[in-house]
């Protein structure tokens, strides 16, 4: 009966030890730089279309919805305030790294879990190479990087999609949503917030993906199962890293 | 034996590996002598490659020892071991090339990447062109993995392990799934391996016809091909092993081989028929 709990505590155990691997490999040689600027093209440049496209339609059907809610109360004026806290503090983070999970925590997954079971871990151990520096850290410092970053792209294009709508459907002009977006935020509070939850996201994006990659066993069957398992678990991480942070930062500011 | 035995390149010194509860290998020893040739039989889940893994230390034992060159893979740490790593040559099952490195930078890579290897910049090219050229597959460099076939596969996979010139290589299963043409071909290429560089050979297989050519054909490098090895010009001595469910049933020549009554030994033997 206990078996399925020990199971959890050693996976959860493996993942902090190759997590910890890979960012002390951070630090030490060989540093492989063409491989992390592949994996920023990758994982950076690749996601670029999605995560503008989930951006633009997500604030836009956040101030259509939110300027009916504000209707109630005579404040649609205040739909670019809504509309800024909400991808800025929430949207923004949680979105992007949703769609880069699915995109890239699967494709990680996939790629180590074949290299896994057609032996090409094995043999670059062989010929002289650690498999967590090669593979796991660019991975890390990449989507590190590049995350946060593309949170930034997705928050000013959601920001822009409310703008098409308060601009064409609720009559707002130019001066006033933009005014109201750029003093809704709280400084430096919501920006600290906005980056540090993607920044979190990407580790555990890029990490879950090389976990699950990693321990692929069972030939090309395992593979789907490695890539499935690792959307399935940072795509919940995500969540509920984004209440425990979203619970630290409503504590300290009170916003 | 009066004369003095060659220095020993690897020992098992009762080894056993667990997955899963199960014995992969259980109390496995032998010691394999430079220039030594060891083919190793078993059937499916034998035990076979993880023996060989457990050989380059890619494997630790649960129990036991396993001494390479003299040193004790089981107490080194993951780092310590790139060094012994870089003096055994391995060919994996399914070849193992990185799919996103050109033919060319694969057979570079240990070249490249071993830090024990001191290989200056400009000679890599020539290296791998040459290492290339004796698996017969100059022109190949810029083609990918995928655009080979299993058979082109499996030789740049061995110009990969050789490339390097270590003295001791690792071959599991060079001839699984291939046609009997490009088997004879790729065991040709072992023997001139062998023969050519003088290296000791472990050689994972389930076909009884490959430890049978390993053993008893010799190659001629004035003529370019194999020839049969009598027993005066016998280049290196091939000692039989065989595998089952993890434990070393057999260890000795060809001869005791196929004089054994073993139903299980006297199997691999029938193949040759």
């Amino acid at each position: 009966m206990l078996a399925p709990l020990i199971q959890f505590v050693a996976s959860a155990n493996d993942f902090f030890v190759l997590t910890g691997r890979a960012i002390r490999n951070i630090f030490r040689t060989p540093h492989y730089g063409d491989d992390v600027f592949t994996q920023m093209d990758v994982i950076g440049v690749g996601s670029l279309a999605i995560v503008s496209i989930t951006g633009f339609f997500g604030g836009a059907v956040m101030a259509l919805q939110m300027s009916k809610a504000l209707a109630t109360y005579g404040q649609v004026s205040k739909t670019g305030t809504i509309v800024s806290l909400t991808l800025v503090r929430e949207f923004g983070p949680v979105l992007t790294g949703l769609m880069v999970a699915g995109r890239n925590a699967s494709g990680i997954a996939s790629e180590l879990g074949s290299m896994k079971v057609t032996e090409q871990i094995d043999a670059m151990r062989a010929l002289g190479t650690d498999p967590v520096q090669k593979l796991v850290t660019p991975r890390l410092i990449a989507t590190c990087v590049m995350l946060p970053l593309l949170t930034i792209i997705s928050d000013f294009i959601g920001m822009f999609g409310g703008f098409l709508i308060a601009m064409v459907f609720l009559g707002l002009s130019a001066k006033l949503y933009w005014t109201s977006v750029w003093q809704a935020l709280i400084w430096p509070t919501d920006p600290i917030q906005g980056l540090l939850k993607p920044l979190v996201f990407a580790v555990v994006i890029s990490m879950v993906g090389c976990y699950f990659g990693l321990r692929t066993t069972g030939g090309t069957q395992g593979v789907g199962r490695s890539t499935t398992q690792a959307v399935v678990a940072a795509t919940v991480l995500i969540f509920i890293l984004d209440l425990m942070l979203t619970k630290i930062f409503v504590s300290q500011t009170g916003a | 034996m009066a004369d003095a035995s060659p220095p020993s390149v690897l020992c098992f010194d009762h080894v056993t590996v667990r997955f899963e509860g199960s014995d992969a290998l259980a109390d496995v020893s032998f010691e394999a002598f430079e220039g030594e040739s060891r083919v190793i039989l078993g059937a499916a889940g034998s035990g076979k490659t993880v023996l060989l893994k457990t050989a380059l230390g890619l494997v630790r034992p649960d129990a036991g020892r396993v001494l390479a060159f003299g040193r004790d893979l089981t107490a080194m740490t993951e780092r310590e071991l790139f060094e012994i790593r870089s003096r055994i040559g391995m060919l994996f099952q399914e070849s193992a090339l990185f799919d996103s490195l050109t033919i060319e930078e694969n057979v570079a890579y240990p070249l490249q990447n071993q830090k024990s290897i001191q290989c200056p910049e400009n000679e890599v090219q020539p290296r791998v062109d040459q290492a290339l050229e004796f698996v017969e597959l100059a022109g190949t460099q810029e083609k990918f993995p995928s655009e080979l076939s299993g058979g082109m596969r499996r030789r740049a996979a061995i110009a990969r392990a050789f490339i390097t010139n270590p003295p001791l290589i690792l071959y599991d299963s060079p001839t699984a799934g291939l046609d009997p043409i490009t088997s004879h071909t790729i065991i040709a290429l072992l023997i001139k391996e062998r023969d050519l560089r003088h290296t000791t050979t472990l050689m994972v297989t389930h076909r009884y016809q490959d430890g049978n050519l390993i053993a008893n054909f010799r190659y001629n490098s004035e003529q370019g091909r194999l020839e049969p090895a009598s027993n005066g010009n016998r280049s290196a001595r091939t000692v039989f092993m065989v595998l089952h469910e993890g434990r070393l049933v057999f260890e000795g020549g060809q001869d005791r081989l196929e004089a054994s009554t073993d139903p299980y030994i006297s199997k691999f033997v029938k193949q040759r028929v």
